[in-house]
This record gives C-alpha cells, structure tokens and sequence, in this order.
C-alpha cells in the first residue's frame, strides 16, 4: 500500500486534488495584528495557504516571520483578526483549542510534570471521555510507536531532553488528530539527537498518515524534511512549493537568499541575454524581463578553470569544507562569486590566483531587481 | 567554593554587633517566656524548680479547653474560606490579559494589610451588631467571616507567586488536548497550584489563630478564642499557666511555619 504522501503526490501529478476531500487546512486571507492605533503590529498579512491531507508541509522563515503566529491560529491559541480557517472543509476560525481535531507539539515540551509518561500520553484521550481501557491501549501502542515503553510510568523530568521530546510527540499523536502542529520542536536537541528525530519525525508521518504542519528557521530541516515548504517573512507568505521548486526556482531575493547559499549579480537585459557587471554576456533563460535585473547564482553553478577565457577573476578566500571548497572570487568589477568545487588533490587553486569562471547559466535564476 | 564579591556587608563596622542585638531582642523575651512556663512555683519571674504542672493546670483547665476548640474551630473554617476566596482572586488575577484597573483590584484585595487593624475591628463591631439585631443569629459565625476576611491576602500573596511562577504552555497545552477550562483547572492548574494553595492556608491559619483585636470586639459574650482568654486573664493573677499556653501556641505556630518553608520551597 501506499503511504499517503505517495498516494498525494500521484493525485497532485494526475492533477486531480479536490478542495472538498483532500485539503485538511485550508487558511483563506488569515491576518493577525496586536494591539491597535499606533502601536499596532501587524503579526500576520493575508495569508492564505492550502495544506493537503497527508502531507509534510513546513512554514519556513526566520524568527518574527509569523510562522508560530499562524501555525498558533491554526491551533485555535490566537484568534486570527481577518479571514477564516477551514479544517476538512469546516470553518474552525473561531472555535476553542480543545473543540479542533488538531494536536501541537511545543518547542518547550509543556509536559505536565505532575504526570507519569503514560498519564502525559493518555491526556487528551481522557479528556474527550474514553475508557480506562482505551486510554491504556492507545498508550502502549503510541508509546511502541516512539519507542518508550519501558518508560510509561516515569515522570518527564526523570528523562532526558530527547525522551522528553519523544513523549511530547506521543502525547500529540496519541488522540490520532487530523493534523499534528509542530512548533520548532527541534530546536532544543543537539545535532545528532536532531538527525536522529528528523527521520523519526518522517517515519512517524508516513506510518500514521497525518497531515503534519512543521515550523521551522532552519532551511535544511525545511529541505530534507518536507513534501512542500511555504516560506515566510514578515507577516506574508512568499512562495509555496516542494524543496525543489524553493531551491530552484525561488521567486524573489529574499527566498533565494534564505534557502541555500546564494551568489547575487546585478545584471541588465539585452536582447536574449544578460550583460553583468563585468562587461560579459550570459545566455540565461528569460521569461520576459527588462531592464535590470539580479542572477541567483547557486555556489555549485559556479566553476573554476584555470583558462582565462571569458569571466575572470581572483580568488580573495578558499575555505576547505571537506568534500568540497568554497572559492570566494572577486570578479573584475569588484563583485564577489562564491563557488563550491569538489576538493581534489592535484589542481587546487590558490588564493591570489586569477582564474576562469563557467557559470551554468541555464539553472541561474532571474529576479526582478 | 567561594566568589569574590564586590559588596558583602558583613565586612562593614558593627555587622556582628548589630545581629546579635536584633537577635537578643527578637528572641531573649521569648526564651525567657518558654523558661518560665516550667517554672515549678506559681510567679511568672522567680524561678520555683523544673516543672510541668502548669502544662497540667493549663491542659485540665475548662475555658482553656473551650478557648482552644474555639480558636481551631474559627482557624480551619477561615483558613479554608479564605484560601478558596484567595485561589479565585489569584486566578482572576494571573490568568487573564492585562486590564484597566489591574493596581486598584491589588490594593481592593490586600486592603486588610494596609488598613489599621483597630479601624476594620470597629468597623465589624458596629457592622455586626445591627446584623445581630435584625437577623438575631449570635453564633460563630461573625468570627469565621471576620477572620476569613483578613486572612484572604496572606492567602492569596502565596498562591499568587506560585500561578505567576507557573508556565502557561501547561494550560495552553491541556486545552489543546481537550480539556476544557474547567478540566484544564482541575486536572493542570490546581495540582500544579496545589503547593501554593497549601502554604497560602498555613498561613491564613496561623493569622487566625493569634489573633486578638478583631477577635476581642466582633466576640459575643462566652465566645472568648485562646489569645482572647488569655489577655482576659493578664488583667487577673498572672501564673505561669499563660506561659504554659503561650508556649504551646508558639510551638504549633513554628510546627506550621516549618512545613509552610518546606512546602514552598519544593516548588521548582
């Protein structure tokens, strides 16, 4: 059988998603602003977004994005100030938290401490009434799920900060809600612990089917973890896509500059072509535009020979990374170019060496200036 | 291991001098008073031998018995109406947005800490004797409410402290996990609470039990509590037997207080 991120990437190639069955959130022109008059603020700006059922999708941005604003309207915590949100096609905008078929892990746990693991766990389903027996068995089959069984009957601070994230993310499954809220719920793990619980997070998703809703600033997570990703700054989204499209094909500055590591170039159009600061002609594939432009040019878009044919410039830095190293090139005009070549051995350049550059100009993107 | 500080007043002039005075001063009268309650002869300053009888006169001694029944009696209900008062008030206070007239609803609620006693004792005696005459009830009654009354904030200052010190996300995460307001309280916010609410009626019920102004004007005749009787009977013979009862009452008093620390303490 499918997993239901597969079963929804088919129905969204055939084209065949229906607003009706297969959207589990759906926010139509949400917008939050605090206090009034002068020292109003505006948290949230028209957003609207459309979020499928089954899939792992992740609002990205930096802090103050409004991300958490709106990932808390969905939860029902804040009462957004215009526009609705729909849950499989009901409008839940203004029903109380404990009414929504919608569970949320926090980025500080909240675990009641006056509660074993398995009382933690079993919460929710107490409260919307179910028997003892119920409770018990959805308890141990969550807690097999996330693999602490053997810790049903500690208390969340006789845990460690992994565990304790795993029992949070127990106690929000174990209702089986319609859709799962994660609120930066990573942040507080170590690096490894955080590997560790991404592909946990995955597993977890594709095994339980759930809509999970993934809050984040890290651009990796976003990247290695999510079926779409809607990036956000300011109070507004900014694109909506899968990984690829956001890396690719981001929309404007901000995006590009965002995810990924993103060389900038101011550039004019002429004709078919591009003309950079430098006085050279690039071929890169234009819908339209005129006039000036800017180039993302992504870092392994960028390569280094030593011919000095076409762009030139001296390479200013060489970080070594490893399996790669990052050469910052300052180009005739004074602009910078980062460019990440596969470290090798023999032919590694120097700084203070004038190289030449390629630039792969059918993957760089045009945005407007 | 020890920091260097900066500022440590005990490397001012006279720190040791001035301690031990304030020590002598606060704790020589109430040494001498528990010297005194085993004192064997019948004088409250001449020593007559080690002796308990006076715990024994005190112990078998009718209105003694009557008044400490009473005291307890006025003490529990006080203190549990005061602290279920208090734990609404603290809630009304902590779990809710900032609003207009925020400072005058803290003043509203500790005015018993501010106002003379003596003003509030007048005031319940003229107060309470036109109730008695229109209602004809001369129970308990009076004292409970009256003790109740200026016991709520010493109530409500420590359920105060513990609800501002208490994490929101609890509740916010109980209501997300549908329990509704009023699960959320009995099930998140009162056992989380309930330290506070505990030390909060410790203290409501020492403030009851050593009470005397309030107490001496809003009584009815026969409804004499132990601090009461025992001011009734400094204006007679003094014997040791005050001392004895002194003594007891200070000794429950710092039986409560040590468990009110221990309590308050375990939070976080």
């Amino acid at each position: 059988m499918l997993s239901a991120g597969a079963q929804r990437k088919l129905k969204a190639a055939a084209g065949e998603i229906d607003v009706n069955t297969d959207i589990a959130i759906d926010a139509r022109n949400v917008g939050k602003i605090y206090g009034a008059g002068a020292s109003a603020v505006t948290a949230l700006g028209d957003v609207s977004i459309s979020i499928e059922k089954g899939e792992f999708f992740t609002l990205l941005g930096p802090s103050g994005c409004g991300k958490t604003t709106l990932l808390r309207c969905i939860a029902g915590f804040e009462t957004p100030t215009s526009g609705s949100i729909h849950l499989s096609g009901t409008d839940i905008t203004y029903d109380p938290p404990y009414q929504r078929p919608v569970n949320t892990v926090f980025q500080s746990y909240a675990l009641f401490p006056h509660l074993t693991v398995a009382q933690n766990v079993g919460f929710g389903l107490k409260m919307r009434g179910a028997s003892a027996a119920d409770v018990a068995k959805a308890v141990d089959r969550v807690l097999a799920l996330v693999k602490l069984e053997d810790f049903a009957n500690r208390l969340p601070q006789q845990l460690s900060g992994g565990q304790q994230q795993r029992v949070a993310l127990a106690r929000a499954l174990a209702p089986e809600p319609q859709v799962l809220l994660l609120d930066e719920p990573l942040s507080a793990l170590d690096l490894k612990l955080r590997k560790e619980m991404q592909s946990e997070l995955k597993r977890l998703q594709s095994e339980t089917g759930i809509t999970f809703v993934f809050v984040t600033h890290d651009q990796e997570e976003a990247l290695t973890m999510s079926d779409r990703i809607g990036v956000m700054s300011a109070g507004a989204l900014l694109q909506v896509g899968t990984p690829h499209d956001i890396y690719d094909r981001p929309v404007n500055r901000f995006v590009a500059d965002f995810i990924g590591e993103t060389n900038f170039l101011d550039a004019t159009v002429e004709g078919n072509q591009v003309r950079i600061g430098t006085g050279d002609l690039l071929a890169v594939p234009l819908q339209g535009e005129t006039g000036a432009v800017t180039l993302a040019i992504r870092p392994e878009q960028v390569s280094v020979t030593s011919a000095q044919t076409g762009i030139s410039g001296k390479i200013t830095e060489a970080i070594y990374m490893g399996t790669d190293t990052h050469y910052t090139i300052t180009l005739k005009d004074g602009s910078p170019l980062v460019a990440r070549i596969q470290s090798k051995s023999s032919g590694a350049f120097d700084v203070g060496d004038t190289v030449g550059i390629a630039i792969d100009a059918q993957a760089v993107q045009v945005l407007k200036s | 291991m020890a920091k260097p500080r900066v500022f440590d007043v005990t490397t001012l002039p006279g720190f040791t001098f001035i301690a031990i005075l304030a020590f002598v001063l606060l704790y020589a009268p109430i040494i001498t008073l528990v010297i005194y309650s085993f004192n064997g002869g019948d004088s409250v300053n001449q020593w007559g031998g080690f002796s308990l009888e006076w715990y024994a006169v005190a112990a078998k001694n009718e209105a003694v018995q009557d008044a400490t029944a009473r005291s307890l009696i006025i003490a529990v209900w006080a203190s549990v109406i005061s602290t279920t008062v208090a734990t609404m008030a603290a809630l009304g206070t902590t779990r809710r947005g900032k609003f207009t007239g925020q400072t005058m609803i803290y003043v509203i609620i500790n005015q018993p800490l501010m106002v003379p006693e003596i003003v509030t004792a007048v005031a319940l005696l003229i107060f309470f004797s036109s109730v008695k005459v229109a209602t004809g009830y001369t129970g308990l009654g009076y004292l409970i409410l009256a003790h109740s009354a200026f016991c709520i904030p010493f109530a409500y200052l420590p359920i105060k402290a513990r609800l501002e010190g208490m994490d929101t996300a609890m509740e916010t995460a109980a209501a997300d996990l549908y329990a509704t307001p009023w699960q959320t309280f009995r099930y998140v916010t009162l056992p989380l609470l309930l330290p506070g609410v505990i030390a909060g009626a410790m203290l409501a019920f020492i403030i009851s039990l050593d009470n005397v102004i309030i107490t001496e004007f809003v009584k009815s005749a026969g409804q004499d509590t132990l601090p009461t009787y025992m001011l009734g009977q400094l204006r007679r013979a003094l014997t040791p037997e005050v001392n004895a009862i002194s003594t007891a009452l200070l000794a429950l008093t710092v039986l409560i207080l040590t468990v009110f620390v221990f309590v308050t303490k375990k939070r976080d």
